[in-house]
């Protein structure tokens, strides 16, 4: 795809957010005029965007919906539930019409023009009447015409056109930045109706001096239309620094064109000429003009020539004063939001990926440098490298600060999911978000929609009772749905509640056993037979409605969580809602870990987890858990775990670490102090391992790996409940 | 002319005449290896490099014939031990132990992954004329894992299907069973 065509998909991606999140307000009572200004602006600047870049699907159908707003903006029509319902869908027609630009094809399949169709026609109620008054303004702006067209009783020298007259020279420089001047034209008639164009190719050298690449051409241009000057203005708001734009209103005084024809380049008797084939002047206006004027020069006696057109001007004072205001009003409001559009920066997501690996690579050089330089003795050495790592340190810090996104954005496109979500379902549910500026890794958040999509509809599904139900329980009629981030001990926690009737254990665990996911006779707590819902195959609903229900959902869930190293539970109360909670790590490229060493190797664990570091003290051989201040701490031996041959040495240490509030010890031979670990991932062939997250690269050039805390843990549980349970022949289920 | 062109096949003469005998029998660039006193042969073009064999971290829990890892410039690549892939013992490593370092392209994925062997040889012209197809049985490996027998000197050698025998997910899959496996002997 042309980076033209990126940028405008990318931005008109943004101007869609936007509308769509200005729509949701509208029809939340928002009757603020400048949220349908909002609005009409985003539609405007995609279908500006549109004709600039030559998309003409999306510029025909984003036209459709600008008429629907520009009725709204001038409250021809009231705000209305099914209006909003189109104009969103409207929406989502762009959306779709610009993922298949960004396929690379120009037009879109039959079924999508359909589609677009089809909306265009929910939309005519809409737009039947602005037509009909459009047509009528024609009518009376043609009596207008024809009353203006009589000199004799007007009385006064306006110019008899009732269109607007154009003239653009377009900057050599136009075509160089990516602008066509045709495509500026194409656009002016969605305005309205070019009544006469006359092409200006004087600028244009000899074939030999002539640069392809540049343009030359001016146009003359009657224009009928209704639209404002502003309106007319804006079509040219993308070349407009480039290019010389004179636009006269209609019934113009005919010193206004005498005016533009000094003003423009090309010789006075020509333009004159054009003006009067065109149908702007008459030939004895244009005479009589050009004469006035002479005459008024030779009355000047030849010595103020100039200034005279200028006073004349003033004079007529033919700009509205309200339209200088307008205008000075826009351009403080384009300037304002120039600055700040400059304090943001676009970089392609690929730089500040490769930006991440050098740093990691930096951080693996740095911890190598210190190594040697602690070898070597040479305390100034030691010294240098010490502040070098420090400032690694914060290099590393920043730069993984880039990458963060606040999750809001991600969040925010829920509103639209639960407005539709209970429409569809005839429920009255509130979505309330709370944490949305809690920032995580970029390729974290982009992960994280779908299964957050899932969970969410699931819950206004499956969760929330209906109404009727919601009235007999005493609850609010109003269902409600949270969704919660923040941030809890180096990993990020994502919760969707609502509060509505809770999972239904024994249902659960009667489906389980239909569907042979649980065996029977197998005892299960209540907290593992919830955590079923998350089993491959399972789904309690009966009838498969058009949002959850196809049994594929919450396992495909956990698989995607899982694979962002997060981990997904749930919790519930009958009657009282239920509570999914998603953890994730804050960044999947860089950690803080803590460098421990068993015989040989050395493992990671991530520091945000180690709560403390103990010396393994005092126990007897038989049971694998110590008395930490009273508490029962139960531990795992790495040495075991991992079959590490050879002796215990004399003395071992314990590492307290702490997950999702459960604590454990890992046993391990040496403490080596904290390491900045850069993850290295392992690998397809590796995929399927658990209880290692990762790999690092040591100072030393050594592989370490990275321990995965939770799943060593309850590798151990499971582990020890088999031992337990292998006497009365149950299997228990693991629990995440 | 036939002649002429088998004798720079022989000599390994390159040039303009091998690219002749292209157009009548393919020509390809094989690495051999010794492995448990046998000998192989992989297609160069899998190849990417050889280093020296050292400083490698094992894998808990994985089944043996997956050595560990190493840090290859910057990226952490896994490395297999052929001999114990086939069903034989693990490489004992000597003076001559090598990692050979192939490149393989799964699912749309590229993959570095490392095998340890015996000894380096050397790298082979082989005419595709003289490649015979694998026999049924008898070759003590897999017959899915051998692509042919090459005829080098009179000998023949295994050509293997690197392919198959580096499987990404048949890889992954024996080392989810050797992890349950694991730990089901953990918890008797």
């Amino acid at each position: 795809m042309d980076e033209i065509l990126s940028v405008f998909s990318v931005e008109a991606r943004e101007q869609l957010e936007a509308m769509e999140a200005g729509l949701m307000q509208l029809e939340q009572g928002d009757r603020d005029p400048e949220t349908i200004n909002a609005v009409f602006r985003a539609a405007h600047t995609i279908k500006g965007g549109a004709g600039v870049v030559e998309i003409h699907s999306v510029e025909k159908f984003t036209h459709v919906l600008e008429n629907v707003l520009d009725r709204l903006r001038n409250g021809e029509i009231e705000v209305g539930g099914e209006m909003i319902s189109a104009l969103l869908l409207g929406c989502d027609h762009i959306g779709a019409l610009l993922g298949v630009v960004q396929t690379g094809d120009m037009e879109p399949d039959a079924e999508l023009k359909q589609a677009g169709d089809a909306i265009t026609e929910s939309l005519r109620p809409f737009l039947g009447a602005t037509a009909h008054a459009a047509a009528g303004k024609e009518v009376s702006a043609d009596a207008d015409g024809n009353i203006e067209r009589d000199p004799e009783r007007n009385g006064s020298n306006s110019a008899t056109s009732d269109c607007w007259h154009i003239s653009v020279r377009f900057g050599q420089d136009v075509l160089r930045n990516g602008m066509e001047p045709l495509a500026f034209l194409r656009y002016l008639l969605n305005l309205g109706e070019i009544a006469h164009i006359t092409t200006l190719t004087d600028a244009l050298p000899a074939a030999d001096e002539m640069d392809p690449e540049s343009c030359y051409l001016g146009f003359e241009i009657n224009f009928r239309s209704h639209a404002s000057k502003e309106a007319i203005e804006k079509v040219f708001d993308f070349c407009r620094d480039d290019c010389e734009l004179h636009i006269l209103p209609p019934n113009s005084k005919v010193a206004d064109y005498l005016q533009l024809i000094e003003s423009l380049p090309e010789e006075t008797m020509r333009l004159g000429e054009i003006l009067v084939k065109s149908g702007a002047l008459t030939q004895e206006e244009l005479d009589a003009g050009l004469r006035a004027q002479s005459g008024a020069r030779v009355g000047a006696g030849d010595t103020v020539p100039a200034p005279q057109l200028g006073d004349i001007l003033v004079q007529q004072s033919n700009v509205q004063p309200e339209l200088v205001e307008a205008a000075a009003a826009k351009q403080k409001t384009v300037s304002e939001k120039k600055a700040a559009e400059s304090s943001l920066i676009r970089v392609h997501a690929d730089k500040l990926d490769q930006l991440i690996d050098l740093v990691g690579e930096l951080v693996i050089a740095g911890a190598s440098a210190n190594l040697l330089a602690k070898k070597s003795g040479e305390a100034t050495l030691v010294e240098a490298t010490s502040v070098l790592s420090r400032l690694v340190e914060s290099i590393r810090d920043s730069a993984l600060q880039l990458r963060m996104v606040q999750i809001g954005e991600t969040f925010n496109r829920f509103h639209r999911v639960a407005r539709d979500v209970s429409k569809e379902l005839g429920k009255d549910i509130e979505l309330v978000i709370s944490g949305a500026e809690t920032e995580l890794d970029k390729s974290v958040v982009e992960k994280i929609g779908d299964p957050l999509m899932h969970l969410v509809r699931n819950a206004m599904d499956h969760g929330i009772e209906t109404a009727a139900i919601r009235a007999a329980a005493g609850k609010p009629v109003k269902g409600r749905v949270e969704l919660n981030a923040f941030h809890d001990s180096g990993s990020i926690v994502i919760e969707v509640v609502d509060d509505g009737g809770g999972l239904n254990k024994d249902r659960i665990e009667a489906k389980a056993l239909e569907k042979g996911i649980i065996q029977p006779g197998q005892s299960l707590s209540d907290a593992e037979i919830v955590n079923l819902i998350f089993e491959a195959g399972f789904s309690t609903v009966e009838k498969v409605t058009n949002l959850s229900g196809r049994g594929v959902g919450m396992d495909v869930v956990r698989k995607n969580i899982t694979a962002l190293r997060g981990s997904v539970n749930v919790t519930t109360e009958p009657g009282a809602g239920s509570r999914f909670t998603i953890r994730l790590p804050l960044t999947l490229a860089i950690i803080d870990g803590f460098l421990t060493g068993v015989a040989r190797s050395s493992y990671v664990i991530p520091l945000d987890m180690v709560v403390e570091c103990i010396e393994l003290a005092n126990t007897s051989e038989e049971r694998d858990y110590i008395n930490l201040r009273g508490e029962v701490l139960p531990f795992v031996r790495l040495r075991e775990l991992f079959e590490v041959s050879g002796e215990r040495p004399a003395r071992e240490n314990v590492v307290v670490v702490q997950y999702a509030g459960r604590k454990a010890g890992i046993v391990v031979d040496q403490l080596l102090g904290e390491f900045q670990t850069v993850i290295k991932p392992l690998g397809t062939l590796f995929r399927n391992m658990r209880g290692i997250g990762g790999s690092t690269i040591l100072g030393s050039g050594e592989v370490a790996l990275i321990l995965d805390v939770q799943a060593l843990v309850s590798r151990c549980v499971r582990a020890e409940e088999q031992l337990a349970h292998g006497s009365t022949g149950t299997r228990r289920l693991e629990v995440h | 002319m036939g002649q002429v062109v088998q004798q720079a096949v022989a000599t390994k003469g390159g040039g303009k005449n091998a690219a002749v005998a292209a157009s009548t029998a393919e020509i390809a660039q094989y690495l051999t290896f010794l492995l448990g006193g046998e000998m192989y042969a992989v297609g160069i073009l899998n190849v990417k490099e050889i280093i020296e064999y050292g400083q490698l971290t094992e894998i808990p829990m994985m089944p043996a014939f997956i050595r560990g890892v190493i840090n290859l410039r910057g990226s952490v690549v896994p490395v297999i031990d052929l001999a114990a892939r086939f069903g034989g013992r693990q490489t004992e490593s000597s003076r001559r132990t090598c990692i050979v370092i192939i490149e393989l392209t799964s699912a749309e994925e590229r993959h570095d992954i490392g095998v340890v062997v015996d000894a380096v040889s050397e790298v082979l012209e082989v005419s595709s004329a003289d490649i015979e197809p694998a026999p049924a049985f008898g070759a003590k490996i897999r017959a899915d894992f051998i692509q042919g027998m090459g005829k080098i000197g009179g000998k023949f050698v295994i050509i293997l299907d690197i392919q198959r025998v580096l499987s990404v997910d048949e890889i992954a899959s024996l080392a989810t069973v050797a992890d349950r496996g694991a730990e089901t002997g953990a918890a008797d």
